[in-house]
């Protein structure tokens, strides 16, 4: 089988937002970058299911030289080889453009990615480059299993869960708990330097929907602290002043 | 040219983020001046249901009847969709954004060749071309994007609009879909949905527990708190990677993101990745005994002391006031 996990390279989770160029650019000065939570999901899940059926795990992401690092931790955590579609990525149908052109040159059996970004939190490209491949794609998966041909996923739909079966090749956006996240190994990571990373360059696609200028949140004004033994007064509050009862 | 919402139902019902998108195309069409806003609902739904999608705006609802699409099948529903987007000739497709709203869309935008923004928080600005507010960075920042093709998607962000409830009924027609068995490949072998609580995502009140709960046992007060609010119990990470409580009700960066009128916390420190799944609630109350705990400085409310004191006295607090 013939996977291949799409990765991003975002600021990590508890990185504080900041923006330069008069509100027109990402400032990335003090934050660590990271293989996205969800993207990592899917990875260690791909890595599992190539121990597991045998065959090749290559690792995507789109993006400047910058995002490498995180193409070297997914090699170190088992990918097999890497692919790096050398642009800026500019928005979510950019984006699922260039995996699907590079996809479909690679006829990859199962294509895994995480549910969203962090950074744009869009959840678009999976069902995207679905379309663009005519395949099928499932997300929030939260369990995936392969026999033979056959899928056997869990999903998430609003309060509870959904049990379906497909056949390959097709395309799921993944979630918790469908693995536990892998640490590199030193093994892993010295194997890692070694094993091949591919740059290519962009395809021409037009964008459709870029971000011009940025913004942040309204700073929140001080909290109201209520008496421990005055809870009847909190309950007044939410009421009559903040008026959410 | 008509503005089309796909809606979606959950049991026969309408859900009210999809009534929340019908009142934001509805905002739309008077600003933009476009005609009418024409809703399509699929599967089994009583036709009353359908015509109260006029009370928040819409004139028509197309209803496509086929009852395999009482699923969310996602290829099935994006077909049909576009479907009726070129049968109303609409220029503008509106919906909620929601875990089965996101995969349509996303594969709507390249069927119909149309421009995608998700999480939308307001209606657009028209001064300079169509640029659209949304959030990212999980409610951390706001970003202004300029739409550029004459189709557009807007998925919109719960509470972005507040939900029109003046208008008339609308009229419901069906609509006659033609399903490629493609659509369908995927087998549904099973469904499992947890009846009788009020859905995370969408409640308009969440009460949450931290680890200052001490353990799953404790959880009693927090469900009794919730219940006298009509509000969806939901917890921190470490809570439901300790398996307290299950994973659907994590809120956080990583888990469910929330955006209620009022979010309760309790016994929760307050960390970046759990406030970076409540950041879009209106009004935030914290309980916990410790005074410096970072959630405080989050909070619009909220009162320093001992939980297992404290709720059952709100609880019955809510309950002498009702």
């Amino acid at each position: 089988m013939k996977i291949l996990v799409c990765i991003t390279h975002v600021p990590d989770t508890t990185s504080k937002i900041h923006f330069t160029d008069n509100n027109t650019k990402f400032d990335p000065s003090g934050v660590q970058y990271i293989i996205g939570p969800y993207d990592d999901y899917a990875l260690a899940r791909a890595v599992e299911l190539r121990d597991q059926t045998g065959g090749t795990l290559t690792a995507l992401n789109v993006g400047e030289a910058e995002t490498e690092p995180s193409l070297r931790k997914a090699l170190a955590i088992g990918a097999d080889d890497a692919i790096r579609i050398n642009s800026f990525p500019k928005d979510s149908f950019f984006v699922a453009k260039q995996i699907a052109q590079v996809a479909k040159e690679g006829s990859y059996d199962l294509i895994l990615m995480g549910r969203e970004s962090i950074d744009f939190n869009g959840g678009m490209v999976h069902g995207m480059v679905g379309e663009l491949l005519g395949m099928p794609s499932f997300s929030p998966v939260m369990k995936l299993e392969v026999e033979g041909t056959t899928v056997k996923m869990a999903r998430e739909i609003e309060g509870g869960k959904e049990y379906l079966e497909a056949q390959l090749p097709l395309i799921a956006g993944c979630q918790e708990p469908i693995a536990e996240w892998k640490i590199p190994n030193m093994r892993g990571i010295m194997s890692a330097r070694t094993k091949p990373l591919v740059v290519v360059e962009p395809g021409s696609f037009a964008t459709q929907a870029e971000a011009s200028s940025y913004q942040l949140p309204p700073a929140k004004g001080a909290v109201k602290l209520v008496d421990k033994d005055q809870v009847a007064e909190l309950v007044r509050l939410l009421k009559n002043e903040a008026k959410v009862l | 040219m008509a503005i089309l919402v796909y809606v979606e139902q959950a049991s026969g019902k309408i859900k009210k983020t999809s009534l929340e998108a019908i009142s934001y195309a509805f905002a739309l069409a008077q600003k933009t001046g476009e005609g009418a806003v024409v809703a399509i609902a699929l599967g089994t739904i009583d036709v009353q249901e359908l015509a109260a999608i006029g009370e928040a705006g819409a004139s028509k609802v197309l209803h496509g009847t086929d009852e395999r699409l009482n699923a969310g099948v996602i290829q099935a529903h994006a077909t049909a969709v576009a479907q009726a987007f070129q049968a109303v000739g609409a220029s503008t497709l509106v919906l909620a954004k929601s875990s089965l709203g996101d995969a349509v869309a996303a594969r709507l935008a390249i069927k119909l060749e149309a421009g995608l923004v998700s999480n939308v928080v307001e209606l657009p600005q028209l001064e300079n071309g169509f640029v659209v507010k949304r959030s990212i960075y999980t409610g951390k920042a706001f970003a202004d994007t300029i739409m550029t093709t004459p189709k557009k998607i807007l998925a919109i962000k719960k509470n972005a609009v507040d939900q029109k409830v003046d208008g008339v009924k609308a009229q419901v027609e069906v609509f006659d879909l033609s399903l490629p068995a493609t659509d369908f490949a995927s087998k549904i072998t099973d469904t499992k949905r947890t009846i009788g609580e009020v859905l995370l995502p969408e409640a308009d009140i969440v009460v949450s527990g931290g680890r200052g709960m001490k353990g799953p046992e404790n959880w009693g007060m927090i469900e009794d708190l919730a219940q006298s609010l009509g509000a969806a119990t939901g917890c921190s990470k470490p809570v439901s990677d300790l398996g307290w409580r299950p994973h659907h009700e994590h809120v956080g960066q990583t888990g469910v993101k929330v955006a209620p009128t009022l979010y309760i916390a309790i016994g929760i420190s307050g960390a970046i990745q759990h406030l970076a799944g409540v950041n879009s609630s209106k009004c935030i109350v914290v309980i916990n005994k410790d005074p410096e705990a970072p959630f405080f400085k989050a909070a619009d409310y909220g009162i320093v002391g001992d939980a297992f004191e404290i709720v059952p006295q709100l609880t019955a607090a809510l309950k002498a006031a009702q």
